[in-house]
């Protein structure tokens, strides 16, 4: 990787750790700026404006968890077994990495005015929806999973995960994300099975 | 005058689709100038079939149409069994052309009793039909064959030239192509919009209407049907039928796993979920437009 791509990789994570907890419109990219050690103009030099960097972020952030999805998506076992890994991994990457899942909740999905242009549809979290699609085209081929619409079964898992994170984020369930992999993989498995 | 290739044309189990295509050849007169009907079914043919198949003669091409069977029960021709017919030409002859999916890969036919129906050397996508083995055989699938991929298959054997085969003996000429290569809805398919409805000029059938020309060997929409047109067209889904799996159930539904579709011939799931998925969250004003606004 080239310098200049490394120095766009690292104002990408201090601009999501700061989107992720102070919020897109309450972040100035001064601020980013100073959590970097660079000046204002050398920040622009990366990214023209604070609008289009996080259209970047979101990519990043999407291509992150696509790449670990693909990872289970490449193994060899049922689709119920990859359900638990995906709920696994995604718990885990909220708990140790909060500011990817943060951002998307509290960034992506709460200003879209942001992301309207240049972000049409899935524009911008494809690499992430592309393997939640070959996750479950997969399942049905292979008889596991009942056939359905795409979005009934994509909201009904990563509307749940996502909800669950953000319970989480508000400190109202009891126990840490890792205990509930169980229970939650059961839960969707069981309502996506082939009946 | 120079030497005529003969063929001896035998029908299995078919319903003649595959004659009256190669009946509607454009330039029959050009055929004739080069080969010579021993026999065909429908033809008012020189020769007895009962002395040709009695003699010893040899012949260039044994064109086979319909589906195969050793099993008398189910197939005779002339009071006999057929595959008593079959075996005693099939020696005969140089070439052995299987001209249709039924005689290729058995066909509808070979859905009603697979154990017992097959193509030639083929059942289905798996290798073994009415015989193991043979190494002069040309499977021209298609419900029915267009007329040139027949003739034009037979002339380049004719000429003495050397007919390149994919792997389920189909010439590449002709299968090396894939029905979508030519169609006119291309930019509907790469933007992902959707026909509303069989026959009118706009939108994609491979989303909703069971179109498979991204995924059928064939070149239809390169050399065109009578000349002039396509299935898709015409606004007719490709229904895949030179494929070994022809015919699917449900053919002008498409079969998709959770929405997705089955994707295009040697494209990966995510190269083609990807890219669908980025065309799909634009929407092209144009495209969902009538080609020509009747109402002006």
């Amino acid at each position: 990787m080239d310098k200049k791509l490394r120095k766009s990789e690292k104002i990408l994570d201090a601009a999501l750790m700061l989107f992720s907890t102070q919020g897109f419109y309450a972040t100035t990219i001064p601020d980013i700026a100073k959590a970097m050690g660079m000046s204002v103009g050398n920040i622009y030099n990366y990214f023209s404006s604070k609008e289009l960097l996080a259209k970047e972020i979101i990519k990043y952030s999407s291509d992150i968890l696509g790449a670990e999805i693909r990872k289970v998506n490449e193994e060899e076992v049922s689709a119920k077994e990859k359900i638990r890994k995906i709920v696994a991994l995604y718990f885990e990457m909220a708990t140790l990495k909060p500011q990817h899942i943060n951002y998307f909740l509290r960034v992506y999905l709460a200003n879209k005015e942001v992301f309207k242009e240049g972000c049409e549809g899935m524009l911008c979290v494809s690499s992430f929806v592309t393997e939640l699609m070959i996750f479950f085209e997969e399942g049905v081929a292979k008889g596991e999973l009942r056939n359905q619409d795409f979005f009934s079964a994509f909201g009904l898992f990563m509307g749940y995960l996502g909800g669950f994170v953000f319970l989480s984020g508000e400190g109202v369930l009891g126990k840490a994300l890792s205990a509930y992999v169980d229970e939650i993989s059961l839960n969707i498995y069981n309502a996506l099975k082939q009946q | 005058m120079s030497h005529k290739s003969s063929i001896i044309w035998l029908q299995g189990l078919t319903c003649n689709g595959n004659s009256h295509s190669f009946l509607n050849y454009a330039h029959m007169p050009s055929f004739a100038a080069s080969f010579e009907m021993l026999y065909h079914p429908l033809w008012c043919g020189a020769e007895d079939f009962m002395s040709l198949l009695n003699s010893d003669v040899t012949f260039d091409f044994l064109i086979l149409e319909g589906a195969l069977s050793h099993d008398e029960r189910l197939i005779q021709r002339f009071n006999l069994p057929f595959y008593e017919i079959l075996d005693t030409l099939a020696v005969r002859a140089k070439h052995i052309i299987c001209a249709g999916s039924c005689a290729s890969f058995g066909g509808v036919f070979r859905l009603r009793n697979p154990e017992k129906i097959t193509g030639a050397l083929f059942s289905g996508k798996e290798k073994g039909g009415y015989w193991l083995e043979k190494n002069n055989v040309i499977n021209i699938s298609g419900c029915p064959i267009h007329p040139r991929w027949l003739v034009e298959t037979l002339l380049a054997l004719h000429n003495g030239e050397k007919v390149l085969l994919d792997e389920f003996l189909r010439p590449k000429e002709v299968f090396s192509y894939l029905a979508h290569h030519g169609c006119l809805r291309n930019e509907y398919f790469e933007w992902k919009v959707d026909s509303k409805q069989l026959g009118e000029r706009e939108g994609c059938l491979f989303y909703e209407h069971g179109c498979l020309g991204p995924m059928s060997h064939a070149n239809c929409n390169k050399i065109l049907w009578n000349d002039v047109s396509s299935k898709t067209r015409a606004g007719s889904p490709c229904l895949g039928c030179t494929e070994f799996d022809f015919p699917r159930r449900a053919l002008y539904e498409t079969q998709k796993n959770m929405s997705l579709p089955q994707t295009p011939f040697g494209i990966s799931k995510r190269a083609y979920y990807t890219l669908a998925g980025v065309a799909k969250s634009f929407k092209i004003e144009r495209l969902e437009k009538k080609l020509i606004d009747e109402d002006n």
